[in-house]
């Protein structure tokens, strides 16, 4: 019987995406993630985590405005800028948008061209990455002095519910320092990229192990991340 | 796909970098596009149903292409993805909590907050 479920288990294509695999690879008293390294899988289990930090903290924005009887800002409005003269609603939060949708592209050059082992060009779309994200964080600072100058506090605003500028600032700050940490460790391995530790096996200042070029791509997991993170704040904050 | 699978288990996630530049573009257009659902300011259902249509296109183009769930290992996506059906169902349990909340506010509290 057992020897059999193991013959089943080598014999089994690897990647081959079937139900039959799940089940064979969650009893097969090895380790479950087969031809996933172990650092992949972590950062999967920690965004996993860090999905459930966000949801609540969206849920408890959608709760509080459900609840109140008070009328909620109307965030077009409020989040408006006059260029020129004219009011454009949501421009500056259109175009942060925009500014971290490059940046998960340029990100996603950075993975590609890591897998190639080229050392440069990975290093480049790295910087070029987190350069955009402090471009994201200059633009939210903006945001938030402008609101803070407007008279948004966490525990009242000029313009209807209170819970506006709690749910406001926990939520875009919570984001802003994701990307923060993003930046920090996107120049960390940056570094790590251009000085060839990849490519030479030095071994890591704080590990003392030797990376591999699949770094590059869990710190491309973090990143998408913070950019997919954004689409749901875009989305529910902003937009609703 | 078969083809990709097998060498995304060999030497990591390696793709066509023209798949890349074209789901980038596409979050391109699907940003300008919940974008201008808010400068045409539409009301309603309507802007309710393409806020959350743009917004699970987008999610999805990234966590598929971007972060190669697409190519991984199904016992990975499933461990990844199923748990996060327990957030729609605690989104369900505050909606209820939510209504009640108001309902409450709006007899007992005429006026208040």
């Amino acid at each position: 019987m057992a020897e059999q479920a193991f013959s089943n288990l080598d014999t089994a294509p690897v990647g081959e995406p079937r139900p039959h695999s799940i089940t064979a690879d969650f009893s097969s008293d090895r380790s479950v993630f087969k031809n996933v390294s172990w650092g992949k899988a972590m950062m999967w289990i920690f965004l996993l985590s860090d999905t459930f930090v966000f949801s609540c903290f969206l849920i408890s924005y959608m709760t509080a405005r459900m609840s109140t009887t008070v009328p909620w800002p109307n965030s077009s409005e409020v989040f408006a800028l006059t260029v020129g003269g004219r009011s454009l609603p949501l421009i500056l939060i259109a175009i942060m948008t925009f500014v971290l949708i490059s940046s998960s592209g340029t990100m996603a050059m950075a993975v590609n061209w890591g897998y190639r082992h080229d050392r440069r060009k990975t290093a480049t779309f790295m910087l070029l990455t987190a350069l955009l994200g402090a471009t994201f964080l200059g633009m939210q600072a903006f945001e938030w002095s402008k609101l803070i100058h407007e008279g948004v506090r966490p525990w009242a605003n000029p313009w209807g519910a209170a819970q506006f500028g709690s749910s406001f600032f926990m939520i875009t700050g919570f984001h802003g320092t994701h990307v923060t940490f993003g930046v920090v460790f996107l120049l960390i391995i940056a570094r790590k990229v251009w000085r060839g530790d990849f490519d030479r096996g030095r071994r890591g200042f704080f590990t003392s192990r030797t990376g591999r070029y699949e770094a590059v791509e869990i710190m491309g997991l973090y990143w998408h991340f913070v950019d997919l993170v954004w689409v749901f704040i875009f989305a529910f904050l902003y937009l609703w | 796909m078969a083809q990709a699978t097998a060498h995304s288990s060999a030497q990591g996630q390696q793709h066509p970098l023209k798949l890349y530049l074209i789901v980038w573009a596409w979050l391109f257009i699907l940003s300008t596009g919940s974008y201008l659902v808010d400068y045409f300011q539409l009301e309603g259902a309507l802007r309710y149903s393409l806020i959350i249509l743009f917004m699970l296109l987008k999610a999805g183009l990234i966590v598929a292409v971007f972060m190669h769930m697409a190519w991984e290992r199904l016992s990975l996506v499933y461990a990844i993805l199923v748990p996060m059906s327990a957030i729609l169902v605690f989104v369900a349990i505050m909606v209820l909590e939510s209504d009640h909340t108001l309902l409450s506010r709006v007899t007992f509290f005429a006026s208040g907050h």
